[in-house]
């Protein structure tokens, strides 16, 4: 490995930039914003090195020697005598075929979000440096490797993102960025629970023989490494594994957001100015997804094994229920706040057919909800600007004025349609062809799969009340795309297309990675070491 | 042949299209004249369609030829795309490529004014890229990817003019209604993987007679079967599905003729085409029956409409009703060589129609047109032929192939005993060509004749359209009649179409296919000696029949809009609540409004309320009782917690209070304390 601190850099580079920001006076607007855009752009440049350099055939996902650009140091070690023994924290960053997509997603995504924030007026430091703030945390989360590490970075990430809501959102921006904020925090306190007992149950052994309590995620997914009777090791025949999963679960699942905990999504997306609407659909919602296949799969296999059909369920839900509220959407925004709740149910619908089909689709469906997602708020962003309104029912027409704009909006809906050609197209189908390989699931499948439906439903009734018909007058004089627009919804647009007709180019990326990661899910046996002990 | 030849030159006609679509959209910017790259474009497509027809017409009753190559690999499963070469391919995709090539040229005149004249031709190419892909496939995955494309393409240009409100619903409820059949293809094309892991129609047919059954039962067959088919029902637009067809007119007449006659609507005959070989005896039985309600219904609909458009469109819908039927009973290739001749004859049909619009500036309703003869001479002509030919009259195309169809549904009501296939596909005859020859004497002959003079004389020309709108017409015209696909034109059957069908057997096990079908290895027709007993004792037979059923048609429309003997308001009046069904299509579109659309509505709507109301109302709930906890908390804080604190305070106060009272201050005192402690401990310590 080398021994440059590629993931280092990319997870710290937004604080360079941000300390920049902090020290530029309040007055010195656009080059704040350069300083923004140069750190997220300098994020996207070496994103695209870690991806040039990394290894296919190498899988990591519970393999500490196949995870790649490694760097591990430690952090806190400290010896508490006879009560915990050492106490060792490290500063454990590494990335495999399961996290480089959502590196490349959260790098791309930044970038233009912090493109789309150029007309940001009000506190521009705060703003940006928040931002900044808020990039290093998510960008942290999907690279952090030591439990103790990812919990840091996610709770990092919630607090700029409060403030950004918060401060810089719409009229109800107090309410929706408390609830955004409590109801993270209290996910987080489940996933603080369940680290405690994971810490407290799992044993390393250094190099000189020592035992100590880990932190280390790699160590906690291979049953030999529990000690005989920690909380949730399985070799304690009152184990609470089962009660850890459904708290770890449920702590994840808020941020996917999967049903019934999802009503904070369409509160803060209708308040939070559109860089951050942008942010929160394209990055943030895959946290949730992301923590649910890196610990509660990889960690507590046999649990996950039990409990395919009520995830694929929850799956099932998200996709009809979201799709049929988002018809009932009179805000173009909080139906496609809605769309992504129905779309992150094939996320958790892939994920539970437990095999490379499903789970590569669902992974692949993250990155491309992240785009396709990204580019409907852009374009929400782009009338709300021009109009400053999201009713669906004031537009009408635009297409006879706005042809480009309309153009980009077809591309994006059409995607999110799953069109073949565009990149949902694959990810859905390959979550529909692994789900329904597994029988426990198919008929959530095939219930699922009437998403198709009334997906295009809500999509083409949008379409039609915003873009088709007779121009309404009011919207007369309203301009075409400009060139910052362009710079933002280009590079996604192109994205949907290359990853439709190739989609191999992401999905070589992944293979090794969601191989191992269906060995592990599938094969890794808690249960029997379990009764090997009865 | 080599393959990898035939793959180049299917590669330049399958992407030509796109590239004339890229193009297209690309110069527009720059160019008034964008849509020659697409004239360009949809010409090489012609050329390389042809070229492989050429090249292959020498052995196309066996060719079968397939490449492909990798496109997505997973660990242990790989999806290919991939290119079919066999008759039905070939044939079709040069069909497709001609008929888009002439309606191009038709709307360079039609079209022309129009202020998003270069975007309709980037649309028709892509259309026609779609299409292509549709036919010249190897799987379902491929067929299903371009098929949605096409839906896509239907989409755009339906709603064309997309201002006009009922334009963008049209668009709208075509792809919707796509989708219902999409969604029922999609579960069929996922049982098809998870059985046979393959999606090639070769993979399947070798599953297949290798004994492999999906869920080891020949019912889930025909479930997939069925399941497959829904694909059609939605693209073929056939019963329950039809509904999006007719108002699909509202997009521009070519497009019409193109897609929603000639092709597009095609796709899906075609592809049950494709996948017979999978097809049960049960699946088969229930394709019959869509079929025989897609031919009957429309075609009692059809002669109740007074917009052109409408009659052609009802009558697109019953005659792929009537080739989805001879699918169903069997008949393969007789519902391909219907196919081929109706795109010939349907396409001209609009065209014309296209051509009676431009020609009446915008008119489309027929009761202002009448004696249109004079004015549109070459129109009719082209016209009268097409007429002849969809109501299956001698010489024609549409008699050969049509006949061909009937001529099965005695078959199969002579093998099975169920006649009630034949009655509807005679029956259908009839209606047919009563309603075309109604709406050619209406048109062309008598009709309106006072008010189209009335609007000349204001001013107004009625005029024959311009060369480059009629040649395509004529030449379409010349393709409707027989010597191009039999030379003899009693039979087509022996036509070179016919003969040069690769007529590949189904590969369902016995027991669940017909009795009349053979297993695929064992016969080189794919069809049992008794089947071919029967043809020869019905051929004829059929044909008179089928004769005499167009005669009357003929004959009635001639007794009423010729002669006019009849006054039709009386009939309209004696049979009201009929004629009132028929004429508002059977309340298809009302039922569906109340069942579907209101039903999804209300369904979404309670669902938000839930929502909004009980799911977050439960977390708004929860913060407020927190918040209530927390103030108890605080009053709990206050009073008690707090109030202990104060009162640990003021006791100790109390104590100091009292305990100071013993500071005297005076050395006696403090030593006469100490004198009573020492007493006092001694006193203690000694009882111990």
């Amino acid at each position: 490995m080398s021994s440059f601190p590629m993931l280092t850099l990319l997870t710290f580079l937004p604080i360079i930039g941000m300390v920049i920001v902090m020290m530029l006076p309040k007055e010195k607007r656009s080059l704040i914003k350069i300083t923004t855009l140069v750190a997220t752009g300098l994020q996207v440049v070496l994103a695209g090195f870690m991806w040039a350099g990394f290894n296919y055939s190498q899988a990591g996902i519970n393999n500490p020697a196949t995870f790649q650009f490694v760097e591990r140091i430690p952090w806190i070690t400290f010896d508490s005598g006879s009560w915990l023994g050492m106490i060792k924290i490290d500063y454990f960053l590494g990335v495999d075929g399961l996290s480089a997509p959502m590196v490349l997603l959260t790098a791309l995504i930044s970038f233009i979000a912090a493109i789309s924030s150029w007309n940001i007026e009000r506190s521009v430091k705060g703003y940006f440096a928040l931002f900044l703030l808020l990039d290093t945390g998510m960008m942290g989360t999907f690279l952090a490797l030591d439990f103790f590490l990812f919990y840091v970075f996610w709770e990092i990430m919630l607090l700029p993102m409060y403030f950004l809501i918060g401060i810089w959102g719409g009229p109800r921006k107090e309410y929706a960025a408390i609830k955004f904020f409590i109801y993270t925090l209290f996910g987080s306190v489940f996933i603080l629970l369940v680290m405690i007992g994971l810490y407290l149950s799992v044993n390393e052994v250094t190099g000189e023989g020592a035992t100590f309590h880990t932190f280390n995620i790699l160590s906690m997914m291979n049953p030999s490494n529990y000690t005989q009777d920690g909380i949730l090791s399985p070799f304690n025949p009152d184990n609470l594994r089962f009660i850890a999963f459904i708290g770890l679960f449920v702590g994840f699942a808020i941020k996917i957001p999967m049903f019934p905990f999802h009503t904070w999504l369409p509160d803060a997306h209708v308040e939070a100015p559109t860089p951050i609407s942008v942010i929160l659909a394209g990055v943030l919602l895959k946290l949730g997804a992301y923590g649910i296949i890196r610990f509660n799969y990889s960690i507590f296999p046999e649990i996950t094994r039990e409990l395919v059909w009520w995830i694929a369920l929850f799956g099932m839900i998200n996709i009809i229920y979201g799709a049929f509220c988002a018809m009932a959407q009179k805000d173009f925004k909080k139906l496609i706040a809605y769309s992504s709740v129905s779309h992150m149910g094939y996320v958790l619908l892939g994920m539970a057919s437990l095999n490379e089909v499903g789970l590569g689709g669902a992974v692949l469906q993250m990155f491309n909800h992240g785009t396709i997602t990204a580019m409907l708020f852009l374009l929400v962003g782009v009338v709300y600007d021009r109009t400053h309104t999201r009713g669906l029912n004031d537009f009408g027409g635009l297409a006879n004025n706005l042809p480009v704009y309309t153009g980009f909006a077809i591309v994006a809906f059409f995607a999110a349609i799953g069109l073949p050609g565009l990149s949902g197209f694959i990810s859905e189908s390959f979550v529909f062809l692994g789900a329904f390989k597994v029988e426990s699931i198919r008929l959530l499948t095939i219930i699922s799969a009437a998403g198709i439906v009334l997906g295009a439903g809500y999509m083409l009734w949008t379409m039609q009340r915003v873009y088709l018909g007779k121009l309404n007058e009011k919207w007369t004089d309203l301009k075409d795309l400009d060139f910052r627009e362009y710079t933002m919804l280009v590079p996604l647009a192109v994205i949907v297309f290359l990853l439709g007709i190739f989609p191999s180019i992401m999905l070589d990326l992944m293979n090794t990675s969601i191989n191992e990661l269906v060995n592990q899910v599938t094969k890794t046996d808690f249960h029997s070491i379990m009764s090997g002990m009865k | 042949m080599n393959s990898e030849f035939l793959s180049t030159i299917a590669i330049i006609a399958l992407f030509a299209p796109l590239a004339g679509f890229v193009s297209t959209l690309l110069l527009k910017k720059w160019t008034k004249n964008a849509h020659y790259a697409e004239m360009f474009f949809i010409g090489v497509n012609v050329v390389a369609a042809g070229t492989l027809l050429v090249m292959t017409a020498g052995d196309l009753h066996t060719l079968h030829i397939i490449s492909s190559f990798n496109w997505i690999q997973f660990p242990g499963i790989t999806f290919e795309l991939g290119f079919q070469f066999d008759s039905l391919s070939i044939i079709l995709l040069f069909g497709v490529a001609l008929i888009s090539f002439l309606v191009h040229t038709f709307s360079l005149q039609y079209m022309h004014g129009d202020k998003r004249y270069s975007r309709y031709f980037a649309y028709l190419g892509i259309f026609t890229f779609s299409m292509n892909g549709i036919v010249i496939t190897n799987n379902l995955l491929m067929m299903y990817i371009f098929w949605e494309l096409v839906g896509l393409s239907s989409y755009l240009l339906i709603g064309f003019w997309f201002e006009k409100t009922s334009a963008s619903d049209a668009a709208k409820k075509a792809f919707i209604a796509n989708r219902f059949g999409d969604f029922g293809m999609l579960a069929g094309i996922l049982l098809v993987f998870v059985t046979f892991g393959t999606f090639s129609f070769d993979g399947i047919k070798e599953g297949l007679l290798s004994g492999i059954l999906p869920f080891n039962s020949g019912f889930w067959l025909s479930v997939m079967g069925v399941l497959l088919f829904c694909g059609a029902i939605g693209k073929s637009a056939q019963f329950p599905l039809h509904v999006w067809l007719p108002d699909a007119m509202e997009g521009p007449t070519p497009v019409s003729a193109l897609i929603h006659a000639a092709t597009m609507v095609a796709a899906g005959v075609y592809m049950v085409i494709k996948i017979y070989f999978l097809l049960s005896a049960d699946a088969l039985l229930v394709i019959a029956i869509i079929g025989a309600l897609s031919a009957l219904i429309p075609a009692t609909i059809a002669f109740t409409q007074y917009d052109i458009k409408k009659v052609l469109a009802y009558s697109t819908l019953s005659q792929l009703g009537l080739m989805v039927m001879a699918i169903g009973l069997g008949a393969f290739g007789n519902a391909f060589f219907h196919l081929m001749t109706h795109a010939f004859f349907k396409a001209g049909l609009f065209l014309a129609a296209g051509s009676v619009i431009y020609g009446m500036h915008h008119e489309q309703d027929i009761r202002h047109m009448g004696g249109l003869k004079k004015y549109m001479p070459k129109t009719f002509l082209a016209f009268a032929i097409y007429t002849l030919a969809i109501s299956g009259v001698p010489l024609t195309s549409g008699f050969m192939s049509k006949d061909a169809i009937l001529n099965a549904t005695m078959i199969y009501g002579s093998l099975t005993g169920n006649w009630i296939f034949a009655v509807v596909g005679f029956g259908v005859t009839f209606l047919t060509a009563f309603y075309m020859f109604r709406l050619l004497f209406r048109v062309f002959i008598k009709g309106n004749i006072t008010g189209v003079e009335h609007h000349i004389s204001h001013g107004h020309k009625v005029h024959e359209s311009p060369n480059v709108m009629v040649v395509p017409l004529l030449v379409l015209a010349a393709l409707s009649l027989f010597p191009f696909f039999s030379f003899n034109p009693l039979s087509g059957e022996n036509g070179w179409l016919m003969k040069g069908m690769n007529f590949a057997s189904s590969a369902v096990p016995d027991g669940l296919r017909y009795t009349f079908m053979a297993l695929a290895g064992t016969s080189v027709t794919g069809y049992t000696e008794s089947y071919f007993e029967a043809s020869h004792h019905y051929h004829y037979i059929a044909m008179a029949l089928s004769l005499l059923c167009a005669l009357g048609g003929f004959g009635l429309a001639y007794t009423v809009y010729f002669k006019e003997k009849v006054n039709t308001e009386t009939y309209k009046a004696k049979f009201r609540p009929v004629y009132t069904f028929l004429y508002n299509k059977w309340y298809f579109d009302e039922l569906y409004e109340v069942i579907i659309v209101k039903f999804t509505l209300l369904t979404s709507r309670v669902l938000f309320w839930f929502d909004a109301t009980v799911v977050d109302g439960l977390v708004n709930l929860t913060a407020f009782l927190t918040r209530k906890v927390s103030d108890l908390g605080g009053l709990f804080d206050k009073y008690v917690v707090d109030g202990f604190v104060n009162f640990t305070a003021m006791f100790t106060g109390l104590i100091g209070l009292f305990m100071r009272k013993l500071q005297t201050g005076k050395i006696q005192t403090y030593v006469a304390f100490i004198v009573v402690s020492i007493v006092l401990l001694f006193f203690f310590y000694a009882r111990q």
